[in-house]
């Protein structure tokens, strides 16, 4: 108990070593915390991007967060349903026919400079026989009154701004000279203005339902596609970024820690015995540790990755076998055979203790101080070597991680195209976990190495 | 009277260092016999190892077949264009010497025989034919496409390791002349960010530097067209090297300068250096003869560990670069699922380790007293 009080002591006197301790803490608390928060399967279902599950979101959208660095804000994604909040109210009257009228208002401002991507109403009703009719039209802050449409609706029923050619013309007729190129630019500009102008101020958008049964209903969910998506943004495919950000935590850790740990202990085993019974086994592991430095290490987890299997624990398991007999089975050697040479292992063999005892009670604990500070700096290796891989496209298909994030990201042009955040916010999680690990290690080692200590 | 005797003696003193010499250099030449010898049983057990791995699915065992058929098959259609013959005479034709030629190369021999018929292609460079891949000259040997992308990689590679050694010594020893200086403590604070590997530099460098500044090319090794001049060509390389040059050089510097400080340190606290000091030799002397000597067997073992590490960096560097070198190479074949390429360049990979180690035990040999006065191993 003292002797950890005193590490624990030694370890605040290293700035570094508290900075790395709070990183690497609080990196386990946000994966625990991920884990709780979106579970393993819903993940891999988010992740799966099936149309269900992304309608919501839109195409390549920014994080919100670009917006407090720009003047020039980006528009906002919205996802509300009617009656739900204020913004976009339902009021309900009965026709004296039979059935109802429903009256749907959302209003909202804008004052961008750049456009939506897109908006959309999903319509969900009930009914026998007879389909609901709804319009819609949206009043302009210049006050003009844009008819978008009037269709009769089904059970579920999705109505696509620019997906609907009648609407595109008439905004190309309503803008008369000057034909808009999408036609949320044909709704947000002022009509007829050439060059666009963008209007700017509150929109009413207007949805009148009619249905012809009684108790039939119908509701609204009106989503618009902005430029800028949630805190981590969007990618090619719709998905959420968050789902990659928050996984990619507990995925990384897991990988780097059980490499490391793994390697690290199976390695501390192996050189023990080698250097307490000598021989021949000594001779074959040293054998085995110089073919091993020959081996192409990274080109072979290609070959695995690519010929037998892609499953990140099969990768994890063949990284342990190939950093088993690494340079540092060497360095291990040297500390054992000091360590064999003691006194009191001189003690243990006079009163008759076991190999086994020996190993595992006398020289194994000696070293394993020695190998810690090693073991937290090989963390990032293998943290890295897993986005390695997936920036190879080797990555688990399956499982979202930030490597493969940056790897979809290059694949589709992020570079090219000025989408910074898709690279950026992987790599800065990435490499916030390196540093994390490795300030951790280099001050362990200094305090662990006496011959380092004060340098 | 006097004279003579110096003179004598002199001479005595010549023959003994030549003697010396002599036999030195006998020792260094059976050393570095033993070593190639090691060396080389140590290559083809690590090429036999990547073998078995590779052909665990059979993988190499396809290869060597769709190779054998296809020779088997530009040989035939050559016949067929001279003597035309019938369609069932022909594919029967094809099966039998395919059958024949198979037998030949040892395919039906059971998996330890024919991992060594593999073994023996691989050293001897025989990778067989890539399925989709294709050199620049338009060869579909494996070979010849990894030859031709090989000096891409020895230039990227040798140019960032050679100005990462000479710079981080540089740096390291004037930083152990001025331990605990601003400089010092800023690479010591600074080291930990080695851990990031070489290829995330690079791709930070490119948002920056292509993307952002426009001011150095995204990637690939020359423009295109390639300028006509040697000298605009040279530029064109020179000015594409920059970059993935760059990210290998940084994301090893700090800890090769933190590492070597130390040792540095280490050595400079020794009683030997104190004695030095009291006779009064210049630092310079010091730092030469008693700090960089001893540690330069250290500071070369670690050197060789580092260059054998970065060969991981180097493909994901010339990925995010497309630098047409070795890793982009493996990158392709992954992408295009060409077995071949893959075993092959995992091959010539090994051999790459196995000469780094080869000559970097050379040097090593050379600079450890221990084997060249001949005690010790």
């Amino acid at each position: 108990m003292k002797q950890l009080k005193d590490s624990f002591r030694d370890i605040a006197r290293y700035p570094s070593a508290i900075v790395g301790m709070i990183i690497v803490l609080t990196l386990i608390f946000f994966s625990f915390y991920t884990i709780w928060k979106i579970p393993y399967d819903e993940a891999i279902k988010m992740w799966r991007a099936s149309e269900s599950v992304v309608y919501k979101n839109p195409k390549n959208a920014r994080p919100t967060w670009v917006n407090l660095f720009r003047k020039d804000k980006l528009p906002v994604s919205v996802d509300v349903v009617a009656g739900e909040d204020d913004v976009f109210t339902k009021e309900s009257k009965p026709r004296s026919s039979g059935g109802n009228l429903i009256k749907f208002v959302y209003t909202f401002d804008f004052d961008y400079n750049e456009f939506p991507q897109d908006i959309f109403v999903y319509f969900t009703s009930n009914y026998q026989a007879k389909n609901p009719f709804v319009s819609i039209n949206l009043l302009t802050p210049s006050g003009e009154n844009i008819k978008i449409t009037d269709t009769g609706i089904s059970k579920n029923q999705n109505f696509r701004f620019e997906q609907d050619e009648d609407l595109r013309t008439r905004l190309k007729r309503l803008h008369r000279g000057n034909q808009p190129d999408t036609t949320m630019q044909g709704i947000f500009t002022k009509l007829g203005s050439d060059p666009f102008e963008v209007d700017k101020g509150t929109y009413e958008l207007t949805i009148q339902a009619t249905t012809f049964e009684e108790g039939s209903d119908v509701n609204a969910e009106l989503i618009i596609h902005g430029k800028v998506f949630g805190f981590f943004g969007t990618d090619h495919l719709r998905r959420d970024l968050k789902v990659a950000m928050m996984w990619g935590a507990p995925i990384a850790l897991a990988f780097g820690l059980t490499a490391a740990l793994g390697t690290a202990f199976i390695t501390m085993f192996i050189s023990a015995i080698g250097t307490w019974f000598g021989g021949w086994f000594d001779e074959l592991i040293q054998r085995i540790t110089e073919v091993n430095m020959v081996l192409p290490y990274f080109s072979i987890l290609i070959m695995v990755g690519t010929f037998y299997s892609r499953s990140i624990w099969t990768l994890l398991l063949v990284t342990i076998i190939l950093n088993i007999f690494s340079a540092s089975i060497k360095s291990q050697r040297a500390i054992f055979l000091q360590v064999k040479e003691s006194t009191y292992i001189e003690a243990a063999i006079a009163y008759g203790a076991s190999d086994v005892r020996i190993v595992t009670r006398y020289m194994i604990p000696r070293v394993i101080p020695m190998i810690i500070p090693g073991l937290v700096s090989a963390v990032p290796s293998y943290v890295f070597l897993e986005a390695s891989l997936a920036l190879l496209g080797l990555g688990d298909p399956s499982i979202p991680t930030w490597g493969k994030v940056i790897n979809d990201a290059r694949t589709f042009g992020a570079h090219y195209q000025g989408m910074y955040y898709w690279i950026l916010q992987p790599a800065v999680f990435l490499m916030i976990t390196g540093l994390g690990f490795a300030l951790l290690g280099f001050a362990l080692d200094r305090i662990f190495n006496p011959r380092l200590r004060g340098m | 009277m006097t004279t003579e005797i110096n003179n004598s003696s002199l001479d005595r003193t010549v023959e003994y260092s030549k003697q010396a010499s002599r036999a030195t250099a006998k020792r260094l030449f059976r050393f570095f016999i033993r070593r190639l010898i090691l060396l080389i049983i140590t290559i083809v057990i690590g090429v036999y190892v990547t073998i078995i791995i590779a052909n665990m699915g059979g993988y190499v065992d396809t290869i060597l077949k769709a190779t054998i058929r296809e020779e088997v098959n530009m040989m035939v259609t050559e016949m067929h264009a001279k003597t035309p013959m019938a369609d069932n005479v022909r594919k029967s034709m094809v099966e039998r010497e395919v059958a024949i030629r198979e037998r030949l190369a040892g395919l039906d021999q059971p998996f330890i025989r024919r991992s060594f018929t593999h073994l023996k292609n691989a050293l001897t460079l025989n990778f067989g034919r890539a399925r989709f891949m294709v050199s620049d000259h338009g060869s579909r040997f494996v070979r010849n496409i990894i030859l031709e992308r090989l000096p891409a990689t020895l230039l990227l590679m040798g140019t960032s390791q050679l100005l990462l050694f000479a710079v981080s010594l540089f740096l390291a020893l004037v930083l152990s002349r001025h331990y605990g200086s601003f400089w010092d403590k800023i690479v010591v604070a600074l080291s930990p960010t080695s851990s990031i590997p070489p290829w995330f530099y690079g791709i930070f460098f490119i948002l920056f530097f292509a993307a952002g500044l426009k001011i150095l090319p995204f990637g690939g090794m020359v423009d295109a067209p390639p300028p006509p001049t040697k000298l605009g060509y040279f530029l064109s390389v020179l000015r594409h090297m920059i970059l993935p040059a760059l990210s290998l050089f940084i994301s090893s510097l700090m800890i090769s300068i933190y590492s070597w400080r130390t040792f540095f340190l280490i050595y400079s606290s020794e009683d030997y250096v104190d004695t030095a000091k009291a006779k009064g030799l210049s630092p310079r002397a010091i730092e030469r003869r008693y700090i960089l000597r001893p540690t330069l067997p250290n500071i070369i073992t670690s050197f060789a560990l580092m260059l054998v590490g970065i060969w991981t960096g180097a493909t994901l560097t010339e990925t995010v670069f497309l630098w047409p070198g070795l890793g982009t190479t493996i990158f392709e074949a992954v992408n295009r699922y060409d077995t071949a390429v893959i075993v092959g360049t995992t091959i010539i990979q090994a051999y790459l380790l196995g000469i780094t180690v080869f000559l970097l035990d050379f040097l090593y040999a050379i600079v450890d007293p221990r084997v060249k006065l001949g005690g010790g191993k």
